[in-house]
């Protein structure tokens, strides 16, 4: 695959001295990210860094107050955005907790989101059957059973499945920017690779993601053309691939006492 | 009269001088000591008082306080064409001689032939209780006397409704007789004129063998009234019955309603409380399992708003072996709606191998919508399985946002969230017209925040 330079790709997200806090204490501090189309950026970093503080501010989680800095998705301001907003215009979070809805089913809940999405790009409204027909071509990606798509959302799913059908709902909503929070999290080696296969297949030149992980395993299925890593607040390092096999063997301690570079 | 009043007497004296006219209409002797003798019950007791464990959340010093009369029979001008398509509408189109085996409907407790359909085919026998109080009292004696039985407490309401009981309807189910269409009953307070009383008074029979669904239904147009009913069933061995109440009263309206069963060997009965109208409404189901191997469903909803009370009662009382109760009531309250549940299961000594479950879930959406819950349990044997639960909480934040963030609205996100809260009890109506219609007039195009709660009147709300 032959890459386009950098600079002709749009730039899909750009983050500008972010600062957030979460809970009332001081969580980003000044962060600095770009993202174009087409590119897997991967943030790594200790718990407590900020990686899921970050992933909740551009989902637009209440209970994260941004306090500076300035976040653009497409050039528009995403902070100004409700949720539902952000998702219509392409923005999806794969959750590192994926939420039980009893009651509701999976069918039920992406039907009505993807019918939103749609609706709000000015097309027209999928109906019962042409819904399953997408949402069946696009659970292969993930092994998924058709079964899955009539259990209420995600409840008494395995870790494994939880995380299969997150992938799966952004298989469905076809996201511009997907920001993927500890997706690794909680897989046996097999269920991993299931999951990413999910996401390779979803790469796209169209589609920018970010890979929030704190292991390098996942880095090995899904190899990001950036990796960053975050330490208090802050984006401390950058570099290619092989920056995730060096943090595996050394730790994070290193980065975190040398000075951002 | 006047010796025998204890109760507050500013608030029984209306209604004995409403009785002394009432009685002028001459009904037969056994009848008129019947409701004389409710009458002076209640004159001795008067309304409750929050005083009282079975009232301490319900308050219904406001009913007292109206000076309510009896609803005269509206005049013949009330005709089809002005009644037929809003109580169409408001019981969800179920009206329809396709789909259902008959219907009988009352206007202001009075029965309405012209919108009335009773099938001549049908299985089922249904008659207004005044031609049946006429034509067969052997039958229908003992639904109107007290039911003797520890189950039922006597209630001034139920003895008030005795007391001006003139009509109702009246279904029997022969033996082994099996309807499979819905029967509706339906009462409509029409509101055309002020502070009246209703007092209908349902029967239903179920002969051994036999099986039916019925939906009673009370709705009415935007007005001060106050229904005060009394439902009476009785299952012989081996009958089942579905028995729907809806309550879809005006949000000015008082509602109080009871609803005592007397359950055979083996016999089934399921009942699904749906209370969604009424400015305060109180309704009593009280459950005799006199037959060993009998089994009850009692299912609840209630989804209120604004200002609006509601409060349920329930009385199961195993009183022989091998019986199978399950009760789950839900309610879902906004704005300053107040919601009571009171759940007494009782086990009596020799009703072994009892099995009783009772549940109630509340989701509160607002921050004045206030719920009282009290499940209990009184047991008297001791090969028995019981269990009760209750909770109330409000609506899940993270779940809300999961759904946002999955591109749905906060306003649809919270109507999928009240609806996956009431789906288990609302799949549960077996009535294809209601269960639909209930879930369009809840989680319908309607747009707003909260789901609809009563019937649009013809013209809007005052």
């Amino acid at each position: 695959m032959t890459r386009q330079p950098a600079s002709e790709k749009p730039i899909m997200l750009e983050i500008k001295d972010l600062h957030a806090k979460a809970g009332g204490k001081d969580i980003l501090k000044g962060l600095d990210l770009t993202i174009r189309a087409g590119e897997v950026h991967a943030i790594m970093g200790p718990n407590g860094s900020g990686k899921s503080t970050l992933a909740h501010v551009l989902a637009g989680r209440s209970g994260f107050e941004v306090t500076g800095g300035q976040v653009l998705y497409q050039g528009r301001d995403l902070l100004e955005m409700a949720p539902e907003e952000r998702a219509r215009e392409g923005v999806f979070l794969a959750f590192q907790y994926p939420v039980e809805i009893p009651g509701v089913s999976n069918l039920y809940l992406l039907k009505s989101g993807l019918n939103a999405v749609r609706k709000h790009r000015g097309e027209s409204e999928l109906d019962a059957m042409e819904f399953l027909t997408l949402a069946r071509e696009r659970m292969k990606l993930v092994a998924m059973d058709e079964s899955f798509l009539h259990r209420a959302v995600n409840e008494g799913f395995s870790g494994g499945e939880k995380k299969r059908n997150e992938i799966f709902q952004m298989a469905v909503l076809d996201p511009k920017l997907a920001v993927l929070d500890e997706t690794d999290s909680g897989l046996d080696i097999d269920a991993l690779r299931v999951v990413a296969e999910g996401i390779n297949a979803l790469r796209s030149a169209r589609r920018a993601m970010l890979v929030i992980t704190h292991y390098q395993r996942l880095l090995d299925y899904i190899v990001p053309d950036t990796v960053h890593v975050l330490s208090g607040g802050r984006i401390v390092l950058s570099g290619g691939k092989e920056l995730a096999q060096e943090l595996e063997s050394r730790g994070y301690s290193w980065v975190e006492t040398a000075p951002a570079r | 009269m006047n010796a025998l009043m204890s109760g507050a007497p500013e608030q029984v004296a209306p209604w004995v001088a409403s009785f002394d006219r009432l009685e002028k209409g001459r009904p037969p002797d056994w009848l008129s000591s019947i409701r004389r003798g409710a009458l002076a019950r209640f004159a001795e007791t008067g309304f409750p008082t929050t005083r009282e464990e079975a009232w301490r959340f319900t308050n219904v010093a406001p009913i007292g306080r109206v000076k309510f009369s009896p609803a005269e029979a509206p005049a013949a001008a009330a005709a089809r064409e002005e009644w037929l398509p809003w109580l169409d509408d408001v019981v969800f189109r179920a009206l329809d001689s396709e789909a259902a085996a008959g219907w009988i409907v009352f206007l202001d407790g009075h029965f309405a032939p012209a919108l009335s359909r009773i099938a001549p085919d049908s299985p089922v026998r249904i008659a207004s209780l005044a031609r049946a109080i006429a034509e067969d009292r052997d039958n229908v004696e003992p639904f109107l006397t007290d039911p003797d039985d520890a189950a039922s407490p006597r209630t001034p309401f139920a003895d008030l409704n005795t007391a001006f009981l003139q009509d109702g309807a009246f279904v029997s189910l022969p033996q082994r007789a099996v309807c499979e269409k819905p029967v509706h009953i339906v009462y409509v307070a029409t509101g055309v004129a002020p502070d009246r009383v209703v007092s209908p008074r349902t029967v239903i029979r179920a002969a051994a063998g036999s099986q039916a669904r019925i939906v009673e239904t009370y709705v009415g147009r935007p007005a001060r009234y106050f229904t005060n009913a009394v439902t009476r069933v009785a299952l012989d061995e081996g009958a089942v019955l579905d028995h729907c109440r809806l309550q879809r009263e005006a949000l000015e309206a008082f509602h109080v309603a009871s609803t005592h069963v007397v359950m055979k060997r083996g016999s089934a009965y399921t009942s699904h409380a749906l209370a969604l109208g009424g400015g305060l409404a109180r309704s009593d189901v009280s459950i005799l399992m006199d037959g060993e191997g009998a089994d009850c469903t009692l299912n609840g909803l209630y989804v209120v708003s604004g200002d609006q009370h509601v409060d349920h009662h329930t009385v199961v009382e195993h009183a022989r072996p091998h019986g199978t109760s399950r009760q789950l009531y839900k309610g879902v309250l906004d704005g300053r709606a107040r919601g009571v549940f009171d759940g007494l299961v009782v086990v009596r000594p020799g009703a072994q191998k009892t099995d009783s479950r009772q549940e109630n879930r509340n989701l509160i959406l607002s921050e004045s919508a206030l719920v009282d819950t009290k499940p209990t349990l009184k047991i008297n044997a001791d090969d028995v399985k019981c269990s009760h639960a209750a909770t109330t909480g409000q609506m899940d934040e993270t779940s809300l946002f999961y759904l946002r963030s999955r591109a749905i609205d906060p306003a649809t996100a919270r109507r999928i969230m009240i609806h996956a809260f009431i789906s288990d009890v609302l799949r549960r109506v077996k009535v294809p017209a209601l269960r639909e219609g209930l879930d369009a007039l809840l989680f319908g195009t309607g747009g707003g925040e909260a789901p609809a709660l009563a019937p649009e009147a013809p013209g809007g709300r005052p």
